[in-house]
């Protein structure tokens, strides 16, 4: 491979013309080091005629004719015609005329007013877009309602294939990850509260602070967490490259509706498994609790689960257990949802994963915090 | 690489075994791609057109034989050479692959902008040129992949493919998926392309019509190999009955009727 001089050219005045000289290798490589100089020229050059000589040009692509091009078209209309190009050689003056038409610049991003107005824009927007969307899953909420209505009443179209599939994926197999978190969240409270508690000279207590957060609260709320991230964000990346793929749309000419053959046997699957779940966390965090309280504190099993007996009422894990459901059926819903609203592009799948999660982990807060105050008031 | 100008070959396979596992896609495939050429690839579904086309652009290491691309053999060169070979070929892949996260502008200037180092102003212009030359109007620059129809993106895909000047051009079926008009645009853009910028390129087609009006040469790939190489009459005097079906099916009449036999390709096509 010969090396041509890297790209330059010299100015010169020559008959009233303003003479650019071109030498050496003009590809789009050789361009960078130069376009300031040329466009400082094509700024100064104002009211003067061009002539630029080619004659040098030892090499030249797309980018160099078009840069050439450019550097021609910075005179004043009314001398255009007495600007021109010279020496360049048969290739290089095809080169020029295949990209003469070519030349118009072109936007690279969408066109953004200021700053300000942006953000009011945006501001805007995402009230409207909230707004929107709440009313959308709500009717989404009542779309699958009034299809799990219609399914039940005819139980043979209900699939429970599908359904033992989701049961296995999003509840059995999330078995090992939830019981660990939950032993760690037991033995975790355990541990805080007798370290609190020995001051106190109340060590006993620990059973009441364990048994409780953890029947009331950690069991479950860790079990819909898990599902959440776990479950909720691979419906909605599972519908939703569906959605890509245009499957939805085949089933739907098919006769199916998506509804019934994919978001109801999810959903199904979830509120069936999410009791279970939250079940075995509460379990595994009062093991954990029982063991930190056996090992850091001398309260031996026996002596725990006695004392649970006694102070803490059934009713205790029946709060816990009877918000599983309700838990399973948003967590279900916002994924499904979400998957369903994917549309065009690849990213579109990401950026709805994400909200998908995100907002199923606060309707979960916010559900849960509703059945705090529920059950205060009801004294249960 | 001082052979005489017009009989170079850009790329030369011999002897290629591709497979998946146990599956063998090609064995003993041979095939010269002249230098200033268009030649199209042809074969029926699962031929392995689109293996080949990753074997030799490098996204599918062959289990034998070898390929050599510029006189390299790819996949025997350091990773900075392959980077400078890849800056010498474009590729436009079958659905455009254009990365949809950005805009069709920033798309092609990802290319400049990773290789060239230019400055973003020169970096905005070339982009702006490569689109206008694809046939797109300036205000698809700043559209995103996901706003372009089938033919605006493989033309949005093809900006990107020459946003370098390449030398080689790889095409994926440019044409599948596009309406005939549409088609025979894209047709006249690549040979105009191939004339005015003196590119090679290397085109898997199904495309009939593209095959009369765009290639120089046809290598057709059937029984793991390429089984005839040359101009569409050359290849079809081989006389395989694959070939046969092929060029002489109610589709292959029809589009050698509407060309006239040999037309534009003979006008271009050299001496075998």
């Amino acid at each position: 491979m010969q090396t041509a001089a890297a790209a330059g050219f010299e100015i010169g005045l020559e008959g009233g013309f303003l003479k650019l000289t071109a030498r050496g290798d003009w590809r789009a490589r050789f361009l960078g080091p130069i376009d300031e100089a040329l466009r400082d020229f094509e700024d100064d050059s104002t009211g003067r005629d061009i002539i630029i000589d080619m004659k040098d040009v030892e090499k030249l692509d797309t980018a160099g004719a078009m840069v050439l091009q450019r550097v021609l078209r910075s005179c004043p209309e009314r001398s255009s015609e007495r600007s021109r190009i010279v020496g360049a050689s048969q290739a290089h003056s095809e080169l020029l005329r295949q990209v003469e038409g070519h030349l118009a610049p072109c936007s690279v991003t969408p066109l953004h007013p200021n700053a300000v107005l942006m953000i009011l824009d945006r501001l805007g927007q995402g009230a409207v877009d909230a707004y929107f969307a709440s009313l959308q899953i709500l009717s989404f909420v009542g779309l699958t309602l009034s299809t799990a209505g219609r399914v039940l009443a005819q139980p043979r179209r209900l699939r429970l294939t599908s359904i033992f599939a989701h049961m296995e994926e999003a509840g059995l197999n999330a078995v090992p990850i939830v019981g660990l978190m939950s032993f760690l969240i037991g033995a975790v409270v355990a541990f805080m509260g007798a370290k609190i508690l020995r001051l106190f000279n109340a060590d006993i207590f620990v059973v009441e602070l364990v048994a409780l957060s953890v029947l009331r609260e950690f069991g479950v709320l860790l079990a819909a967490i898990l599902i959440a991230g776990r479950s909720g964000s691979a419906f909605t990346a599972q519908i939703g490259s569906m959605k890509i793929r245009e499957e939805i749309d085949a089933l739907r000419v098919l006769g199916l509706d998506p509804i019934e053959v994919l978001v109801l046997p999810r959903v199904i699957a979830l509120i069936l498994m999410m009791p279970v779940l939250a079940f075995l966390g509460a379990l595994l965090g009062l093991f954990g609790g029982i063991l930190v309280a056996w090992s850091a504190m001398d309260i031996s099993p026996a002596l725990f689960l006695g004392r649970m007996q006694e102070t803490i009422v059934m009713s205790n894990f029946w709060v816990g257990l009877i918000k599983a459901p309700f838990f399973a059926f948003a967590i279900g819903i916002v994924g499904c949802f979400q998957g369903m609203e994917v549309g065009g592009s690849a990213e579109s799948v990401g950026q709805r994963t994400t909200l998908s999660v995100v907002q199923s982990l606060f309707l979960v807060i916010v559900i849960d915090a509703f059945f705090a105050m529920f059950f205060l008031e009801i004294d249960f | 690489m001082a052979e005489s100008g017009a009989a170079r070959n850009i790329i030369e396979v011999r002897g290629l075994k591709t497979q998946f596992g146990e599956f063998v896609v090609q064995e003993n495939l041979d095939l010269d791609v002249r230098e200033g050429e268009i030649l199209g690839v042809v074969g029926g579904s699962g031929a392995g057109k689109s293996v080949l086309l990753r074997a030799i652009i490098g996204l599918k290491r062959p289990s034998a034989g070898s390929i050599r691309i510029f006189g390299e053999n790819f996949y025997e060169l350091s990773k900075k050479e392959q980077r400078e070979i890849e800056q010498r070929w474009g590729v436009l892949f079958q659905g455009g692959a254009l990365f949809s996260s950005l805009t069709v502008a920033q798309n092609v200037m990802a290319p400049i902008r990773e290789h060239l180092h230019l400055p973003d102003g020169l970096a905005r212009d070339i982009a702006a040129l490569k689109i206008s030359m694809s046939g797109l109007p300036p205000e698809a620059g700043a559209k995103y992949p996901s706003e372009l129809s089938g033919g605006m993106s493989k033309r949005a895909g093809l900006a990107r493919a020459l946003a370098l000047d390449p030398e080689l051009l790889f095409l994926d079926e440019p044409t599948a998926g596009l309406d005939p008009i549409g088609a025979a645009k894209f047709d006249d853009l690549i040979v105009n392309l191939k004339k005015f910028l003196g590119l090679t390129v290397f085109m898997v087609t199904h495309d009939l019509d593209t095959l009369h009006t765009a290639c120089d040469r046809v290598a057709v790939l059937a029984e793991k190999r390429v089984i005839a190489c040359g101009t569409i009459a050359e290849v079809r005097r081989s006389g395989h009955p694959w070939i046969e079906d092929y060029f002489g099916g109610p589709r292959g009449r029809a589009a050698l009727q509407s060309r006239g036999v040999g037309g534009r390709a003979g006008a271009q096509g050299e001496a075998f």
